[in-house]
């Protein structure tokens, strides 16, 4: 069974379809690349898998494990294993980042019927994947990402990834901003969660990313729709040849 | 001491005989109304020399010729002082053994607040409990129960170190000269109209006397709770810090449903001479009143501290979640040359709850210095108000002055005013001010909830770090109390 399954979506905001029948299978284990022009829609899809408001989904159905996810909020899709990282995370100023995923991941445990983390137990958690990460000590003490530079934003939110553990990850533009370190750093915090499993939805506009987050399916994004999916090889050809094609088809 | 017994007493006789109306003592509540007669009545009632009867009738007649207030930005009905009651005591029960014997309402509301179960014996006067907290430097409560102190501990160690803690009528009795020098020498009775009424009938309170040189150890704690049906409230509050002591008090209060509007009205005043320092930390969770606004408790206080000595600091931080309708101006007179006065608040007003609160800070001495972080959140369709005044008068050379207001919208009913008032008669004052207004954006909801925490959750996390500049000033032991209070005020915000 795919982790998420998503059947003929077609989503709105007000008047206007943004995805206009999105067909797309992740199988446990797989990475997949979506690439495709600015204002293709690819924020749109991750944040309707994610349950934002504001979309109204005209057709079609998402299955996440099987399930419909339909009728369940943001948060419970997040407790249920989506993870977004965002093109443009938000900041909460007073908030530390510690504090934040503290209550994430006590959402998660409460949820679940669990008891709270204990301090110390967190506390490690939090040293160990930073540490990982190479994320400098500061960051956690500090208010979500207020302050942050881009890079470190993006950064901070794989960061959160690391911590939460989801099983459905979803990537947009997390490799905007980013230096070639940092890159690399991520794209190794990244792989270190790959396992079979866990899938990923990786969005971006650049084959850089995907020479270090090797994807087992790329898929092009354009108007609403995936008009082509292939292998690791189609990033590549997107890269020389850019969008031509498949804007003219869409 | 067996002071209340002998009250009972001598009141029961004076109640039936001298004044013409008779007392129902198992109740111990004065009659509806309030007259001379009543004034005489708590005196008599509480055993008071003559002096402070003369001072409460002085106030009273002040009080019958002063204008109700209204510029404040608060809607209310008229308040018909005549139907209240002015004084309730509850029965003296014998002591307690064990919590078993407590109040069980009394002790939900200690839970609520997450007290620990040692302090919720301390509070509620259980036999023996001070010896369950074993001589830790701790909390020392002065509890309020209704009117009257039912439970005070930590006293006589307190005394042992020259530290006076207890009820302001025990005071009364036992340094009444202290008490005779200090009262109304920073809150006169005729100051306002809320502050005369509660000079004339004020029936309980704290009294607090740091000695010379002493850092008080401990934290001095009073939890108010509100209790008899219709009796407005007058608590009077007095704290003197002697040269160069220090005292952090805590000030709390809860109150259960009720349906009718309660009138509050406490005064609170502080002195601290040359090098004393006086900490004074409040959470206020009175009842709101339910969606409509009904029911909820009126809280009309004056506090206010007079910074008398040289390099002497007051930091006032409240934490004000509750109540129908808050006025409310925690104040700072700067006398002391190198004086310092600090405001931390926050406010936070839901459904139909209305504040208007903010502080003075008079700057008279050389080189005053006074901070204002105010942050102000409302929801629902409340009100809110910040009123600030920041006077400098001519002799304060190099007064400084920062204010920082902010104040938080959440949905698109609610309002926050912010109403500064800057007076500068020395042309060398550094004064500051910022003040912002934002709202919690739905991409702020969405990130929450997108890591996976429920929109109600997320509102508390987002309010807490919105309030964390004021939250991180409070003492441990509030400052986690403070940030549940927070997330359960806000509770029906979102949705
Ligand atoms: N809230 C909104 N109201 C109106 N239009 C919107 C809204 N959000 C997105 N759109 C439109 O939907 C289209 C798809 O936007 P989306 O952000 O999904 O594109 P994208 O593929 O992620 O682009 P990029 O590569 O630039 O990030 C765009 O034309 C955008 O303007
Ligand atoms: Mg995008």
């Amino acid at each position: 069974m795919p982790l998420i399954e998503i059947k003929n979506l077609h989503a709105r905001i007000g008047e206007r379809e943004i995805l206009k029948g999105i067909n797309l299978a992740i199988e446990p284990g797989t990475v997949h690349a979506v690439m495709g022009p600015n204002g293709a829609g690819k924020s749109t899809l991750s944040n309707v898998i994610a349950g934002r408001e504001g979309y109204e989904v005209t057709e079609g159905e998402i299955l996440f494990n099987g399930e419909n996810i339909a009728e369940l909020s943001p948060d419970e899709r997040a407790r249920a294993g989506i993870f977004l990282a965002f093109q443009y995370p938000v900041e909460i100023p007073g908030v530390t980042l510690s504090t934040f995923l503290k209550a994430a991941l006590n959402a998660r445990r409460k949820a679940a019927g669990e008891a709270e983390i204990a301090p110390v137990e967190f506390l490690k958690l939090m040293r160990d994947t930073a540490r990982r990460l190479n994320l400098p000590d500061d960051l956690i003490r500090r208010p979500v990402n207020v302050g942050f530079s881009g890079g470190e934003k993006k950064r901070a939110d794989i960061f959160q990834m690391s911590v939460l553990e989801p099983t459905l990850c979803l990537l947009d533009e997390t490799d905007s901003g980013l230096d070639i370190d940092a890159l690399k750093v991520v794209s190794e915090g990244v792989n270190a969660l790959r396992s079979p499993e866990r899938g990923f939805l990786v969005i971006t506009h650049y084959q850089r990313l995907l020479n270090h987050i090797v994807p087992d399916v790329v898929h092009v994004f354009a108007d609403g729709r995936i008009v082509k999916t292939g292998d690791a090889s189609l990033a590549e050809e997107l890269e020389a040849n850019g969008y031509a094609d498949y804007t003219d088809a869409a | 001491m067996a002071i209340s017994e002998q009250t009972v007493e001598t009141v029961a006789d004076l109640g039936r005989y001298k004044y013409g109306f008779s007392t129902d003592i198992e109740s111990d509540k004065a009659p509806k109304g309030l007259t001379e007669d009543t004034i005489r009545f708590i005196s008599a009632k509480k055993n008071e020399p003559a002096w402070l009867l003369e001072w409460r009738l002085g106030a009273f007649r002040a009080w019958k010729e002063m204008p109700e207030p209204e510029w404040a930005k608060l809607d209310y009905p008229p308040i018909d002082y005549q139907d209240a009651y002015y004084y309730a005591a509850p029965r003296q029960k014998p002591k307690l053994k064990s919590l078993d014997e407590v109040d069980p309402e009394l002790l939900r509301t200690y839970e609520k607040l997450g007290i620990p179960l040692k302090e919720q014996a301390k509070l509620a006067g259980v036999e023996g409990a001070d010896e369950m907290a074993s001589g830790m430097p701790g909390v020392a409560v002065d509890a309020v129960f209704d009117s009257v102190s039912v439970a005070t501990t930590y006293k006589a160690k307190l005394r042992e170190m020259g530290v006076l803690f207890m009820s302001i009528s025990e005071a009364v009795q036992e340094f009444p000269d202290l008490v005779q020098k200090y009262l109304g020498s920073v809150v006169p009775p005729g100051d306002n109209f809320f502050a005369c009424l509660n000079s004339a009938v004020f029936t309980d309170g704290s009294f607090v006397l740091v000695p010379k040189g002493l850092r008080c150890p401990m934290e001095l704690s009073t939890y108010f709770r509100i209790n008899e049906k219709n009796t407005g409230q007058f608590e009077r509050t007095l704290i003197v810090a002697e040269e160069g002591s220090y005292v952090s008090y805590l000030e709390g209060c809860t109150a259960p449903q009720r349906d009718e509007h309660q009138l509050h009205a406490a005064v609170v005043e502080l002195v601290a001479l040359d090098d004393a320092e006086i900490k004074y930390s409040t959470v206020q969770n009175w009842y709101p009143g339910d969606e409509s606004g009904k029911g909820g408790i009126y809280n009309f206080v004056t506090k206010r501290a007079a910074c008398r000595g040289r390099n002497s600091k007051v930091s006032w931080t409240q934490v004000e979640t509750g109540s129908a309708i808050t006025w409310k101006y925690p104040s700072c007179i700067l006398q002391g040359d190198n004086s310092q006065g600090e405001f931390y608040s926050v406010a936070i007003t839901n459904n139909r709850q209305q504040a208007d609160t903010g502080t003075k800070m008079i700057h008279i001495g050389k080189n005053t210095r006074s901070r204002i972080v105010s942050k102000g959140i409302s929801a629902g369709r409340a009100e809110q108000t910040y009123r600030g005044l920041v006077r400098v008068l001519p002799r304060a050379e190099g007064a400084r002055n920062f204010t920082q207001c902010d104040s938080l919208l959440i949905g698109d009913r609610s309002a926050a005013h912010t109403v500064p008032y800057i007076e500068s008669r020395n042309p060398g004052a550094q004064l500051e001010h910022e003040a912002t207004t934002s709202r919690i954006s739905d991409d702020q909801m969405y990130y929450c909830q997108q890591r996976g925490i429920d929109p109600e959750e997320a509102v508390a996390l987002i309010v807490n770090g919105f309030c964390r500049d004021v939250l991180q000033t409070l003492p441990m032991e509030f400052a986690v109390e403070a940030q549940k209070l927070v997330g359960i005020s806000l509770e029906g915000s979102v949705g």
